[in-house]
């Protein structure tokens, strides 16, 4: 249960934990935006390094990070395909028939690779590994707060978030409660083909439906009465503020953007 | 005096039924401040519904409802006003899963305070008051969803008294605890009521908790069919079984006894008055015997 409420969280004391989560949203942010920068051999290998001393320094096990990989490598390997063979360029390296494959479209597909998987590296890193997803919602709600200007619903948004995270461990043990009695009523789960499967599901969806409903609205008469009125006039009682190390944070991520340009610039190794 | 929460010929129907039965009938009521109340009936008998038109999330369809001298169910009365009200009247529900709204135990302290936009180390103050008072303070870093029921409750009413209520109304607070956590919430309601002095208005159908209260108000068909000191209300055998309900298992062995032609005084409606009684008629007998 604690693996749904809190997300993929490691736990663990490190500078990348303590980090505010507001610096860590816009790391992120600024990480992924730098792998689209990078254009040369030097660059990219630059952005990867930083990006494993990031894992290093947040303790969280380079295996735990690789798992994040493990759902899209697929991706990676058809964007990798599609690079190679539709490429074009000047060294062409191998024909046979109507497949040709030119140094260009290795290179390329490369950098797609590499840029795939330093998107998630990132927000792994930055966001799931090292937030909890509770300080990544107050984060997001503090970030958006001037969209509030041009009447984005930005608190409700967040709390929607927060009630969904809280809900999420009660409807999961509501489910198994459900599952149990189903059962208990001679309703088989386990065998059958994909469709007499799904439709087993239909006396778990239903009344699991009904009573998130009946939640629903206890939990808005419960909010209510509690003095509930929406975002206006409303205060927190933890106020995080941005330290020298979210300062630090900050410079070194522009020093690397800087670095990259520059290595842009001067154009070593293969430019794509 | 001033009644904290006066009453006048409140009714309620609730308009998604058909048949337009009223919930709540005429019933008028007078509630001080600092007294401990407990609203008993059977199901149906409006006791809930009555809960609910007091601190405004039902309106009433006709009759007023005083708080401490403001009257909420004015159609002109302000947000702030309502608020205000909310603040002072705080409410416990049935089911505690649905009442938490935060995922960390002090999140969800703090979001009535917070949604009264105090500055954030006062909120903070309150949290860990409040979490004292309910016995709750190792606690404050946990989930909701990893407690039990009685200790969820418990996070519910720190929720509310952080909001320094002057009355809690406990809508079948209870109902859904096993009797462990049901003990727990019950000395909370009366260390609530005897050492801070807070209101109490607890609506239950479980006579061990009414018999505690200093006040008992019977509902029944919507109306108040009495109102009354306990020993007053569960002395009425006719009262209590015209109203559906059951008498404390000591008045009912009380009962039993007088009936077997032992002669006991008093109400004998908590185990410790009956106990004391059946030794008083017992030492008389004794006496009698020599």
């Amino acid at each position: 249960m604690k693996s749904v409420a809190m997300g993929q969280y490691y736990a663990a004391e490190s500078p990348i934990h303590r980090l505010d989560a507001r610096t860590k949203v816009v790391l992120a942010i600024l990480y992924i935006v730098l792998s689209f920068v990078c254009t040369n051999v030097l660059s990219f290998a630059l952005l990867l390094v930083s990006g494993i001393f990031v894992i290093l320094m947040s303790c969280v096990p380079i295996k735990i990070v690789l798992r994040a990989l493990k759902p899209i490598i697929i991706i990676i390997i058809i964007t990798a395909f599609i690079n190679i063979f539709m490429t074009t360029g000047e060294s062409l390296l191998f024909e046979w028939k109507f497949i040709k494959i030119y140094k260009e479209g290795l290179f390329n597909a490369a950098f797609m690779a590499v840029r795939i998987i330093i998107m998630i590296i990132g927000a792994s890193i930055f966001l799931t590994y090292t937030t909890t997803p509770i300080d990544l919602t107050d984060a997001i709600e503090r970030l958006l707060l001037p969209l509030k200007k041009i009447r984005v619903p930005v608190h409700e948004f967040a709390m929607m978030m927060t009630i969904a995270l809280r809900f999420i461990p009660t409807l999961v043990d509501e489910t198994d409660k459900i599952m149990s009695a189903q059962k208990a009523r001679g309703v088989d789960f386990e065998s059958g083909g994909l469709i007499k499967k799904a439709k087993a599901l239909i006396p778990i969806l239903i009344p699991l439906f009904v009573s998130s409903f009946r939640r629903a609205d206890e939990l808005a008469t419960a909010m209510e009465s509690r003095c509930y009125h929406g975002g206006n006039g409303r205060t927190k009682m933890t106020v995080t503020h941005l330290r020298a190390a979210d300062l630090f944070a900050f410079f070194l991520m522009t020093a690397l953007g800087a670095s990259i340009v520059i290595f842009n610039i001067l154009n070593i190794g293969y430019t794509m | 005096m001033n009644p904290f929460i006066e009453v006048e010929n409140l009714s309620f129907v609730y308009e998604d039924e058909s048949d337009k039965i009223p919930a709540l009938h005429n019933v008028n009521l007078k509630i001080n401040a600092g007294e401990y109340v407990a609203v008993i009936g059977r199901n149906g008998s409006g006791k809930s519904t009555f809960a609910k038109l007091l601190n405004m999330i039902h309106e009433p369809s006709c009759g007023k409802i005083i708080v401490d001298g403001c009257d909420i169910t004015d159609k002109n009365i302000s947000d702030e006003e309502l608020f205000d009200i909310r603040r002072r009247v705080g409410m416990v529900f049935q089911n505690p899963d649905n009442q938490l709204v935060a995922t960390i135990v002090e999140d969800d302290v703090a979001f009535g305070p917070e949604n009264l936009g105090l500055p954030s180390d006062e909120i903070r103050r309150r949290v860990d008051g409040a979490l004292k008072t309910v016995g709750m303070e190792n606690f404050s870093r946990h989930e909701p969803a990893r407690l039990s029921g009685g200790q969820k409750q418990r996070i519910a009413i720190a929720g509310i008294i952080a909001m320094l209520p002057e009355c809690i109304i406990f809508d079948e607070s209870t109902a859904m605890l096993d009797p462990i956590g049901r003990r727990d919430i019950v000395s909370m309601m009366e260390k609530l009521n005897r050492e801070m002095g807070i209101t109490v208005i607890t609506i239950t159908h479980y006579m061990n908790e009414a018999v505690r209260a200093d006040r008992v108000i019977v509902f029944n068909n919507g109306e108040v069919v009495a109102d009354g000191t306990p020993d007053e209300i569960y002395s009425n055998k006719k009262l209590i079984t015209d109203a559906g309900l059951d008498l404390p298992q000591c008045a009912a062995l009380a009962q039993e006894l007088r009936k077997n032609g032992i002669e006991l005084d008093g109400a004998c409606i908590t185990p410790d008055k009956c106990a004391e009684a059946i030794l008083r008629a017992l030492s008389k007998k004794e006496v009698r015997d020599e």
